[in-house]
């Protein structure tokens, strides 16, 4: 558990709680998060559709798979007296017009307030592009509105609200992210836009068990001593793949105790290092053959303002957080060390997206890491592979927590769900994305931020 | 032996903490925090948790009473299989190496499938004894059997008494401590200052030069914060050197100095071992085999002999045994005790006299090509926590060997008591 939010576990006390409602201050809401062995939804689930919809029944083959109490009427659940759905999953893709957006507001309307507490909505719709008239373009694009300000009001609750965008085709490959978003392993990931190509239902792989979806894959994660890189491993390992730890020599101590907790293995290694390309593909040759997944996770901060920053500080910002990922990538595809089913995931950030006064360095790094997923996507997708990067927002890590008092509760509160996200909610994303089932995810860039307001 | 009931033991790569200097990064650990430390960071870097071994060896040369069962003590503390067997090795500067060859012959003789060798050393929590006089005095208390007689033996109590026991690094059968024997010896095989300094200073440029190329990414685990042997000069200089003064050896020709003899060291060194089919199974590349080793001991004390003298005599039998010449090795680790140790051993073994009359060879043994000599440094450089030493040349020479694709290298370790550890490795082409 990383460092603390005191003022979480104040207003979630009940003297406590009384004070903050009193002063008007918001409750930070205590997020369910997920444990081995715990079903994907605890409570009944309400589907619904636009008329018209493609993607009710893929959707309601995914609940009947997970186990969860379909509810198919607003009446059944708007009966009783307490909040008790645990997710709202409605089939927007019938919507093919603009006057037709009114089926957000007489679906949810009477429903809305009915989501338990660390409920789910999830919305899926047709990619705009995909769409057949200017008309349905227009409404399937004005969905995505709808759902972000959904997010914000349910995230008071620990609630989020998600876009799906089901490319034609797509509805075979749909289970491992309806799964994903509708458990807690996505506590933190709200009001994300996530698309989901076509896919032939024979390619796409289903695991034994649904909790432990990586059995018998080979992941890397470099920066895999502490923080989120640590996180990142152990929720792998947990999830059943066999992780090989990356650091830094220097973190050698650290990185050791993490890989014998999770029972992977070590490779000390600096990434920016020339030699670091052929020494991690001799490594993996040597050792396991073949990487089944690549996490770029190692990164590093070195903040000032564009006029006073050193060259020093430029450089090696952009080797470590970008350069150096294209080098490895590069050498692990000529020598074919990533084949057919891998999964390549570049931890990003919303400094990336949004931009971050006193970090331009910073922030070009990990807009290049976009700017990568976007590059090769096209070509993994011909491999059989995917790329994707994932984009934290504020999490309670070591360096957070260093932060000056102002600026931390800047940045834990300025989101949907009035807290920063943990570690294990960046890592929980990623072995979604790392899983072999999520061969139909390619190319996005999802952001674990808990809708956080800026660069929204 | 018969060569069909042995296989090939292999050396599938080594984990060490780095070298500090006595009191310094290491002086509150332990030697078992140490080895464990050491074992970890193997289990790590070959992915062995909940592993069971064949078997663990290691030692250390300055051991407290307590720690009879130190490195099966390490083991239960590790990351490995608690069901795996581990004993203590105790052989001066010999035990990394001796316990190495004790794994690998198991494994050659298909006993054990797999081990680790290891070694580990503390001067800075070194154990303390309390005085003979007052050993005695509480034994017999122990064995007093009523109050009065009890009275009677604290009467014997001293002040003198109180004086504890420390560990000292002195030859017990000649009160002479391992500098003054070798200062005897530096001058009667006439070593000179400046060649001392000058060996000393490679080492540690060598030294510098494998961590700044990442030779030792994957031989070594940073401990306590620790990221590199302490002990390390790179800067060092012949400038610097020769201001030193010397602290063996007494008068003008003295010439043994802090710099040029090891300092204490506190450290730990393990060496993964296993058959060729063990190895294959885990998909863990085999570095080189050990192939032979050779045990030998002088009588320094009414001999005459040198009493880090012993490789000297036990290289030349190990090499004939394998019908090798000195020439036919790519690599030679020839731990630097002190600088002169390893210079005098050179020296023999180019002495037609010495080469004649003490090994009974017609011609001299032969000389050492400095180029393969200690490449990436060795004790002088690293530090040389005693029992730590062994390991340490094993895995870096291994590693050396893997590197070059294929060739053969030598190690030898001289140690206190007038032993010497030898031993071949090769990679086959």
């Amino acid at each position: 558990m990383s460092p603390a939010d005191r003022f979480q576990s104040i207003a979630n006390s009940p003297v406590g709680g009384r004070i903050t409602r009193t002063l008007g201050l918001p409750t930070p809401p205590i997020l369910e998060r997920h444990e081995p062995g715990k079903p994907v939804v605890s409570g009944p689930v309400l589907l619904g559709g636009a008329h018209g919809g493609r993607l009710t029944e893929p959707a309601r083959e995914v609940l009947r798979s997970i186990g969860a109490h379909i509810l198919d009427s607003p009446a059944a659940a708007s009966g009783g007296e307490d909040p008790d759905l645990s997710a709202i999953v409605f089939d927007a893709s019938g919507i093919d017009g603009v006057e037709r957006l009114k089926a957000l507001y007489e679906f949810f309307h009477p429903v809305v307030r009915a989501l338990r507490r660390s409920g789910r909505v999830v919305v899926l719709t047709t990619p705009p592009a995909e769409a057949d008239s200017p008309d349905e373009a227009i409404a399937q694009r004005a969905i995505e509105g709808f759902v972000r300000s959904v997010g914000k009001e349910v995230g008071s609750r620990g609630s989020t609200a998600q876009t799906l965008q089901v490319a034609r085709g797509g509805e075979p490959g749909l289970e491992s992210t309806l799964r994903f978003l509708l458990s807690a392993r996505s506590a933190y990931v709200s009001g994300q836009v996530i698309r989901v190509e076509a896919t032939e239902a024979a390619d796409v792989v289903v695991p034994e068990d649904w909790d432990a979806p990586l059995a018998g894959r080979v992941v890397a994660v470099t920066g895999a001593s502490r923080g989120i890189g640590e996180s990142i491993a152990t929720v792998l390992a947990r999830d059943g793949a066999e992780v090989l730890c990356v650091d830094i020599p220097a973190a050698g101590e650290a990185l050791s105790a993490v890989a014998n907790r999770i029972g992977g293995s070590s490779l000390q290694l600096d990434v920016t290092d020339s030699q670091a390309p052929a020494r991690l593909a001799d490594h993996v040759a040597e050792r396991h053959g073949r990487l089944d997944g690549l996490v770029h996770n190692a990164g590093i901060t070195r903040d000032k303002t564009l006029g006073r920053m050193s060259e020093d500080q430029w450089d090696a910002v952009l080797d470590v957080n970008l350069a150096s990922q294209t080098r490895l990538n590069r050498e692990l595809f000529e020598r074919e060390l990533i084949g057919a089913g891998g999964r390549l995931v570049s931890v990003s950030s919303v400094s990336g997206i949004a931009g971050n006064r006193g970090q331009s360095n910073y922030a070009t790094s990990k807009a290049g890491i976009i700017g990568m997923v976007g590059a090769l996507a096209p070509m993994l997708r011909e491999r059989g592979a995917t790329i994707n990067a994932v984009a934290p927002g504020f999490i309670e890590t070591a360096m957070t927590a260093a932060m000056p008092l102002a600026v931390r509760e800047g940045g834990r509160r300025t989101n949907s769900l009035v807290q920063g996200g943990q570690p294990v909610d960046v890592a929980e994303t990623i072995g979604w994305l790392a899983s072999p089932a999520s061969t139909a995810v390619n190319g996005n860039v999802v952001r674990v931020c808990g809708q956080a307001l800026i660069g929204a | 032996m018969n060569a069909s009931t042995r296989r090939p033991a292999a050396i599938l790569g080594g984990n060490r903490i780095p070298f500090a200097r006595q009191n310094g990064a290491y002086a509150e650990a332990s030697n078992q925090d140490m080895l464990t430390a050491a074992l970890d960071g193997l289990v790590s870097r070959f992915g062995l948790r909940d592993a069971t071994l064949g078997e663990v060896a290691a030692g250390a040369v300055l051991k407290k009473s307590r720690d009879f069962n130190m490195t099966r003590e390490s083991v239960l503390g590790s990351a490995l299989a608690a069901d795996t067997p581990a004993y203590d090795v105790q052989q001066a500067c010999g035990t990394g190496l001796e316990t190495t060859i004790h794994v690998a012959n198991k494994v050659a003789l298909g006993q054990i499938e797999c081990g680790v060798a290891g070694g580990v050393d503390t001067t800075s929590d070194a154990p303390i004894e309390v005085n003979e006089d007052l050993r005695r005095l509480l034994l017999d208390l122990n064995k007093a059997k009523s109050v009065p007689e009890r009275m009677r033996l604290l009467t014997r109590l001293r002040p003198g008494q109180i004086v504890p026991l420390i560990p000292r690094n002195e030859e017990p059968r000649t009160g002479l401590s391992m500098g003054e024997h070798q200062a005897i010896s530096t001058k009667r095989w006439g070593i000179g200052r400046e060649e001392q300094d000058e060996h000393t200073v490679r080492s540690h440029q060598r030294l510098a030069a494998a961590y700044d190329r990442g030779f030792l990414d994957d031989l070594m685990t940073p401990f306590l914060g620790l990221e590199r042997d302490q002990n390390l000069r790179p800067d060092s200089t012949m400038e610097k050197l020769a201001k030193l003064r010397p602290v063996f050896g007494e008068g003008p020709d003295a010439t043994m100095t802090a710099a040029n003899s090891t300092p204490l060291t506190d450290g730990a060194s393990t060496v993964l071992v296993a058959s060729e089919e063990w190895a294959e199974e885990r998909s863990l590349p085999v570095l080189a085999h050990l192939v032979d080793a050779e045990t030998g001991a002088v009588d320094f004390v009414h001999g005459g002999d040198d009493l880090l003298g012993a490789p000297l005599y036990a290289v030349p039998r190990l090499l004939a045994r394998n019908g090798l010449e000195l020439g036919d090795f790519d690599f030679y680790e020839i731990h630097e005790a002190f600088a002169s140790q390893v210079l005098m051993t050179l020296k023999a073994w180019e002495d037609p006299a010495f080469c004649s009359e003490q090994l009974g060879l017609e011609a001299p043994f032969g000389s050492i090509d400095l180029d393969r000599l200690n490449v990436n440094g060795s004790s002088l450089a690293t530090g040389h926590p005693f029992a730590a030493t062994g390991g340490r040349i094993v895995a870096t020479l291994a590693k050396l060997l893997a590197e070059r694709g294929s060739g053969r290298g030598l190690i030898s370790i001289c140690a206190a008591g007038g032993q010497g550890v030898t031993a071949i490795l090769e990679r086959p082409a």
